[in-house]
């Protein structure tokens, strides 16, 4: 039962909130330029890694806003919490692929 | 030593003392013809049936705890095949016959219990899926009926079919042949033959990396050493994706803990096995006496095998409300398992893009199911290099050119 | 009455003064207030408790408490019954009726027993080798198998108890009210910390009030009440007794079970509202765990029969209790000094002559004097090599241990005695501990695992870290207790309290003896018992090491040790202990298993709280709902929703109600509650931009003042809602959406807005619930809404079809939509959801002189299907695209889209997928079944399928049946026959277009 600070209301219980899978998975600009291949790339493959992830939560029965976690899948250790547009703490990764303005 | 009721008898005359041991505890070789990832029911039966039918000797299961102590021990130990599309039918179809024989293949009692799977509509919406899947599974040459509530009422006397709850029963499709098996003496089972035939299990041995060259798969890394192998299978369900990193790829499925939780022995009170999607209950009992009752997966991806409180929460009072007499009953433990899940909820038992590196995964919530047929197909995979037919569907390609495996059930009813 | 022969003439915490009656395997008995059934049972000279789960093997009560592996009863009857309940945790009450479980007919004389006589056969893991011949013949086994296993019976009817939830959250949660628990609450609240503190027991102090430990020079129990006092009188603590921690989750979540009606009579538990059972949800800052430990017994041959019991158990029945756990003579079986203690309570209070075993040879002379002058003999080096008498110790054997091939060395002695008492030290309770993520690492002089790392906020304290001297335990519990409170951010306010003065004594270390030996080395100990519950002995641990079940969790589930309802707590240690042993491998390295929640069987009701019948899941209803109800409307659950399905006359059958409904439809006017459709408020400079992105179709140019129908498509490119959308203003539009979909739609809005288009200016807001919407639909929807609405001008020339206005219907504000499901001229009322019955009422009212006939879900349907109209979930399950529904010209050629790129994968841009179609069966009577699969010709299994039917009605409109199909090709092949195989027969049927009428769609627009 996880606890996640939601950036905008604090601290509440895991059901409140709806889990969007992984972060930073920037849709294609051109998708018609894009072979089969790449747009299945962008479409289904995920890196579902153990350890840390970067993913996106809702915060569904509160303040309906999505913002990123980081969290350590294999013991649910929430390592920070960050808003949608601000940068993953990977700094190069974030200047490649990160999401949103 | 054969099972039999001499060798029985015989041993119980020496106190049990010269029972041999039922397989092997090897040093790992330099190398194999194959390697499979994975001492689970998938993996074992895999190694058993490349040994048994593609005369492949040189066979080695790595496992990186201890056999069976992943999903095959965690799960809800139903069998079936009611699936609706024609390609997984037949799969599971195909697993469910070689079940049958199980027992006497392996000579190792896995107690194969076929004592019918109902599948509960809630409404109308559930009620047309349930005949959609009926029909298609009675074309595919698989027993497959509809019941009422009435005839539900008759066969599981304990079940709430009252129209005053607040999401009534109002019909549910039967399989007979379905059922449950003990889920242990599958890998075990399989662990034993596979052995006999000279595969080395080896436990204990975790797959740190999986060394590739220009011909591509050439062997793994191991805690216990490096491993040379002409192919390797990958079969580890919940951890394909960090296997498939090591390979240098990724996959298109997401690892989440699935929990399950029985109930203190009681005397026999089920004798079937209930599910139900829309309120989702699936419980069946198992010869010990304990209601094994399967819960909810998380929706965060998780690899920790241990899951959220709520989910057993929710499980319970959709439980109570099909089988209020549960009430006082006792849970005596709950458990999570990782499962691999595909966007299209159907398994990959597919070759990869490293030559002669193959992987069977994302079998989600329902692999235990399909194990001896997984493996089957699996090890045809593996030995000829190319898909059996009964797996042709559920290669990777799938999901670049779209033509998924969908067994999600419908989406929910809408108007 | 009986008069309690085995009762103490005085001490204990029992009530003298409150004698309770009750009932155990029908025979009448009487024990205190303050009693456990257990102790009430002892009192009373009942022995034989029940059977052993394998063998039937006669057992009694073995522990005092949580650990309890054999008094399992079956308490109470009927409906309110309770299978497997420890009888060392039920507290007596009046009226109590409890009975003895897995036995036939009785406990005394039990058939199953013939087990036992063939045990020999029947080792662990038999079951794989067996059964199997002749080849299926399991099943046949599988009945007689069945059941004998089980333990108790179900209860015969729903329960009659409630059960209840409750969130909490503090600074400190205490988990165990014993001298450590109780330290480091007092330490925490004197820092000023929130503090719970949870205690299984009926009362606090925890082994304290089971032995003669003395605090400060009085008696220990003085010190709790202080204690307790203390912490009673702090206002922010919470003191939760009979409470037991089920399940320690992620992020310091933790379950707790309070037991609030169990211990009343019956009497006290029905009629009112007297919750049974409540389940504490609490989320704790940092957690104390003073869990205490769990005596391990010692493992000798037959140590499972009625009269063998932990040692400590038999102190605390003395102490606690006032019983005597034996009749006259008892022997004390030892490898540590806890024994000792035992021995000496035994002798004192219970006045029972004792002789001590003590594996140990190296004892001091003084702690030798110290036995004798409590009249104690003690056999140092010594073990006991059997137990005789057949439902109650009799004697036992005892002999001097050798490292002789036998073990043993000397002559067997026999002595005399019904009560054997074992003690082979004490296992830290670290269940919570391990739960909670935390590692443990084994500790080889005490032979224990003890608490290593944690990994959430917490501390252990006493016992169940391994600090089992009081003293010392007491002073870890306070600093722990000051450094949570500090970690929550209260430093220190005030003192923590003066430490309790404990007196010390001489200590000698345990010897580690996991099994005594056989006696002769070939003879298997397959009576030397493991797991009292499951019949596990030391030959079926070894049987399994040999089998090669190596790893704990093999020799678990191979054995079952472990797996019965007291999950091990007695045996997990031992077993595991043996199991390295025989491997001669390290018990840190065999590893030690998971600790599963929860900690004790947990009632499924209190798990499931209130959420079950009504509550089960929330009822959405309509503000029209109760005049549907009135009207005799049948519902239909879609969702949460209760939506009519039809209205029902007099004896109309569902038939004739919905064909009445469909033909008003088409003739006259109908009028159906719509309210239930997902409405969402779209806002924003950038709303059309967004619904460009949203739909498959062009929305720029939508003007004011008019809909348009959507359909939108996940990134797959596979269809997912669909609905018209109205535009309200230049930055202002109203989206509808299916019932089922109206919630997952709006998130999905959001979340294409908020993570991938944040620079998009919109904003959503539902509106489903804040709107009630009535559709009166038919060629006489016109003329009813004019009379209604006469400001409005209703000509289709000035309100055309897919048009909205703004307006006074009946007087109520409303927006009228010309929006039709049905194929005919309809007309979507909305107005604020207060005013629905209002507008639904006058609408009724007025409409009776063109025959306004109410029409549901079903009549919708039909209706829908006449014009070919999918549903989506019911045309659609997620596989199907805009093109295989025959909706290519939806799909924007010109702008990307949700899901557009995928329209053009090899698989997805096939020619011959699934696509809609009508179908027409031969006999215009025919109503094919949904669901139905449909293939080109008839043949043998199994047949290959082309497509299936999605939709099939009588259609009282066209005078016969009608179906909507996906088939393969389907759009290339109208005209040509199908078959619809059935059960014992096969239907042909022609594939048509969807469209079965008006296919110009010309009646909507007039």
């Amino acid at each position: 039962m996880l606890l996640i600070r939601c950036p905008w209301c604090g601290p509440r219980d895991e059901s409140e909130f709806h889990c969007g899978g992984e972060a930073h998975i920037v849709r294609p600009l051109s998708p018609d330029d894009l072979s089969d291949e790449q747009w299945a790339d962008y479409l289904f493959m995920r890196s579902n890694p153990k350890g840390a992830h970067r993913e996106r939560w809702y915060h569904e029965a509160g303040c309906r806003r999505w913002f990123n976690i980081e969290r350590d899948t294999l013991t649910h250790e929430i390592l920070r919490i960050y808003r949608i547009g601000e940068a993953a703490e990977d700094k190069k990764r974030a200047k490649a692929k990160g999401k949103g303005a | 030593m054969r099972y039999s009721i001499l060798s029985l008898l015989g041993n119980a005359l020496r106190s049990h003392r010269r029972w041999p041991a039922a397989w092997r505890n090897p040093q790992p070789k330099e190398a194999y013809d194959v390697v499979i990832v994975g001492g689970g029911g998938h993996g074992l039966a895999t190694a058993y049936y490349l040994a048994a039918e593609h005369g492949i000797k040189r066979v080695a299961v790595l496992e990186k705890g201890w056999i069976g102590g992943g999903n095959t021990g965690r799960n809800t130990t139903i069998i079936r095949s009611n699936y609706l599309q024609d390609q997984s039918a037949h799969l599971y179809e195909h697993s469910l016959r070689l079940y049958e024989n199980l027992s006497s293949t392996l000579n190792f009692n896995i107690m194969l219990s076929q004592r019918g799977v109902l599948n509960l509509a809630h409404n109308e919406h559930d009620l047309r899926e349930l005949s959609r899947r009926v029909h298609a599974i009675r074309l595919n040459g698989i027993d497959s009926q509809i019941l009422t509530p009435d005839q539900i009422k008759a066969m599981v006397p304990i079940i709430n079919t009252s129209p005053d709850v607040r999401y009534p029963v109002l019909g549910a499709s039967l399989q007979r042949r379905g059922g449950v098996a003990r889920h242990d003496a599958v890998a075990w089972g399989f662990a034993r033959a596979a052995d006999a035939l000279g595969v080395d299990i080896i436990q204990n041995c975790e797959v740190t990396g999986i060394r590739r060259g220009d011909e591509g798969v050439e062997g793994v890394e191991t805690t216990r050493g490096y491993i040379q192998a002409n192919k390797v299978g990958v079969v580890v369900a919940g951890h394909a994706s960090v296997l498939a990193q090591m390979a240098g790829f990724r996959l298109p499925v997401e690892s989440h803990a699935l929990q399950a939780l029985v109930s203190e022995p009681i005397k026999p009170i089920h004798d079937t096995v209930v599910m139900s999607n829309a309120v989702h209950v699936y419980v069946s009992q198992s010869d010990k006496g304990e209601l094994v009752i399967g819960a909810g997966i998380d929706g965060y991806n998780s690899y920790a095998q241990r899951g959220s409180f709520r989910v057993i929460e929710e499980q319970m009072g959709a439980l109570l409300e099909l089988f209020p007499i549960f009430s006082r009953l006792k849970m005596l433990r709950h458990w999570a398992g990782i499962v691999d899940i595909c966007p299209d909820a159907s398994p990959i038992i597919s070759k990869t893009p490293v030559r002669h590196l193959y992987f069977n995964c994302g079998w989600g919530t329902g692999g235990f199911k399909a194990t001896p047929g997984s493996g089957h197909v699996f090890a045809h995979t593996i030995a000829r290099d190319e898909p059996h037919p009964l797996n042709a569907a559920f290669n990777l390609d799938r999901f670049t050119g779209g033509a998924l495996v969908d067994e999600h059930g419908a989406a929910a009813v809408a108007h | 009455m009986s008069e309690q022969r085995f009762r103490l003439a005085q001490g204990g915490r029992i009530d003298r003064e409150r004698p309770l009656r009750f009932t155990f395997n029908g025979a009448e008995l009487t024990g205190y207030a303050g009693d456990t059934l257990a102790s009430a049972l002892l009192a009373n000279g009942v022995r034989l408790i029940g059977r052993s789960f394998k063998y039937h093997r006669p057992r009694g009560i073995f522990a005092e408490g949580v650990e309890e592996p054999n008094a399992l009863v079956q308490l109470g009857q009927g409906a309110s019954g309770e299978p497997n309940a420890r009888a060392t945790q039920v507290e007596l009450y009046e009226g109590l009726v409890a009975q003895s479980q897995n036995c036939w007919p009785s406990v005394d004389f039990d058939i199953g027993a013939i087990n036992n006589r063939l045990s020999f056969l029947l080792p662990a893991g038999f079951y794989y080798k067996t059964f199997m011949w002749p080849k299926k013949w399991w099943m046949k086994y599988e009945r007689f198998i069945r059941r004998a296993a089980g333990l108790g019976r179900a209860p015969t009817g729903p329960d009659p108890d409630i059960y209840d939830k409750r969130f909490a959250h503090c600074d400190v949660l205490v988990i165990g009210g014993g001298a450590a628990g109780l330290m480091a609450a007092q330490a925490a609240a004197k820092a000023g910390a929130r503090v719970i503190i949870a205690d299984d027991r009926p009362e606090p102090g925890g082994r304290l009030t089971g032995t003669r430990t003395i605090i400060d020079e009085a008696p220990a129990t003085e010190w709790v009440d202080r204690t307790v006092a203390d912490l009673d009188d702090a206002p922010e603590v919470l003191r939760l007794q009979r409470t037991t921690a089920l399940g320690y989750y992620d992020h310091n979540f933790l379950t707790l079970l309070e037991r609030l009606g169990d211990h009343l009579p019956s009497s006290a538990r029905s009629g009112d509202r007297q919750i049974r059972q409540r389940l504490w949800k609490v989320r704790a800052k940092q957690v104390v765990l003073a869990t205490g430990a769990h005596e391990r017994p010692l493992v000798f041959r037959n140590n499972d029969k009625p009269g063998v019991m932990l040692a400590g158990a038999a102190q605390a029945y003395s102490n606690r209790y006032a019983v005597r756990p034996g009749s006259g003579a008892a022997v004390v079986f030892t490898n540590n000094d806890s024994g000792w203690e035992s021995a000496i309570d035994l002798a004192d209070i219970a006045g029972m002559r004792v002789t001590l075993v003590d594996v140990r040879s190296e004892l001091s002379n003084p702690r030798r004097t110290l036995l004798r002058r409590h009249g104690i003999e003690l056999l140092a080096g010594h073990a006991i090599t059997d137990v005789h008498g057949n439902k109650s110790v009799k004697k036992v054997s005892v002999a001097a241990l050798d490292d002789a091939a036998s073990g043993y060395s000397g002559r067997h002695r026999k002595i005399s005695c019904d009560l054997v008492c074992s003690s082979g030290g004490w296992n830290p309770a670290v269940h919570l501990f391990s739960q909670s993520g935390g590692k443990l690492s084994f500790d080889d002089q005490r032979g224990i695992f003890i608490p290593f790392e944690s990994k959430q906020p917490q501390f252990c304290v006493g016992a169940c870290s391994g600090t089992l001297e009081l003293g010392a335990a007491i002073l870890e519990a306070r600093e722990a207790g000051k450094a949570a409170a500090a970690a929550c951010g209260f430093k220190k306010r005030a003192s923590a309290g003066a430490l309790p003065e404990i007196e010390q004594s001489e200590q000698t270390p345990i010897r580690l003896l996991w099994s005594t030996p056989s006696g002769s080395g070939g003879r298997a100990r397959s009576k030397h018992f493991v797991d009292l519950q499951n019949d596990v002995t030391v030959a079926d641990v070894e049987l399994a090491a040999r089998e090669g079940y190596r790893s704990v969790e093999h020799l678990k589930r191979y054995t079952t040790t472990g797996m019965g309802t007291d999950q091990g707590k007695t045996s997990n240690v031992n077993a595991l202990a043996l199991l390295s042993q025989t491997l001669d491998s390290d018990i840190a390295l065999t590893g030690t298993t998971t600790f599963r929640p929860p900690f004790v069987p947990a009632t499924f009701g209190a798990l499931a709280g209130r959420e079950v019948g009504a509550l089960s899941d929330p009822i959405r209803t309509t503000p029209m709902h109760e005049w549907h109800v009135e009207k005799g409307a049948v519902f239909e659950d879609v969702g949460q929703w209760k939506r009519p399905r039809y209205y029902p006359l007099a004896d109309e059958s569902m038939k004739d109600a919905v064909d009445r409904e469909c033909l008003a439809v088409r003739e006259a006017v109908g009028i159906l509650d719509a309210t239930t459709l997902g409405k969402i408020d779209i806002q924003g400079r950038d709303a059309a931009e967004f619904l460009e992105r949203i739909y498959t179709n062009n929305w720029k140019k939508l003007g004011i003042g008019r809909g348009r129908y959507g359909l939108m498509c996940t990134e797959d490119g596979m269809v997912f809602d669909d609905g018209v959308t109205l535009r309200l203003g230049e930055r202002h539009f109203l989206m509808h959406t299916t019932t089922s979909n109206a919630a997952r739609v709006l998130a999905w809005l959001e979340e294409w807005r908020q993570t991938e288009w944040p620079d998009l200016e919109v904003y959503f807001t539902s509106l489903t619930e804040q709107l009630a919407t009535a559709s009166i639909s038919g060629p006489l929807a016109r003329p009813l809404l004019a009379d209604l609405a006469p400001d409005i001008d209703l000509d289709p020339k000035a309100f055309p079809f897919m048009h909205w206005r703004e307006g006074k219907v009946a007087e109520i504000p409303a927006r009228i939509a010309r929006i039709s499901f049905t194929g005919e001229s309809s007309f979507e009322i909305s107005t604020p959801a207060g005013f629905g019955r209002s507008l639904w009422e006058a609408l009724i009212q007025q409409g009776r002189k063109y025959g306004l006939t109410p029409y549901g879900t079903e009549a919708m349907h039909v209706l829908r299907a006449e014009r070919g109209f999918i549903i989506v979930g019911q045309e659609t399950d997620g596989t199907v695209t805009p093109i295989d529904i025959g909706m290519a010209s939806m799909v924007s050629k010109t702008k990307d889209f949700i899901g557009k790129r995928s329209l053009s994968r090899t698989d997805t841009a096939r020619e011959d997928r699934k696509q809609l179609v009508g179908l027409l069966t031969q006999s215009p009577t025919e109503v094919l079944p949904e669901g139905a699969q449909i293939v080109d010709r008839e043949g043998p299994l199994p047949m290959p399928m082309i497509g299936h039917v999605s939709s099939s009605y009588y259609s009282a409109n066209l005078k016969r049946s009608i179906a909507l199909a996906l088939v393969r090709a389907g759009r290339s092949r109208h005209g040509e026959s199908v078959v619809v195989p059935l059960e014992g027969r096969n239907v042909s049927a022609l594939i048509t277009a969807p469209e079965f009428l008006d296919p110009e769609g010309s009646r909507a627009r007039s």
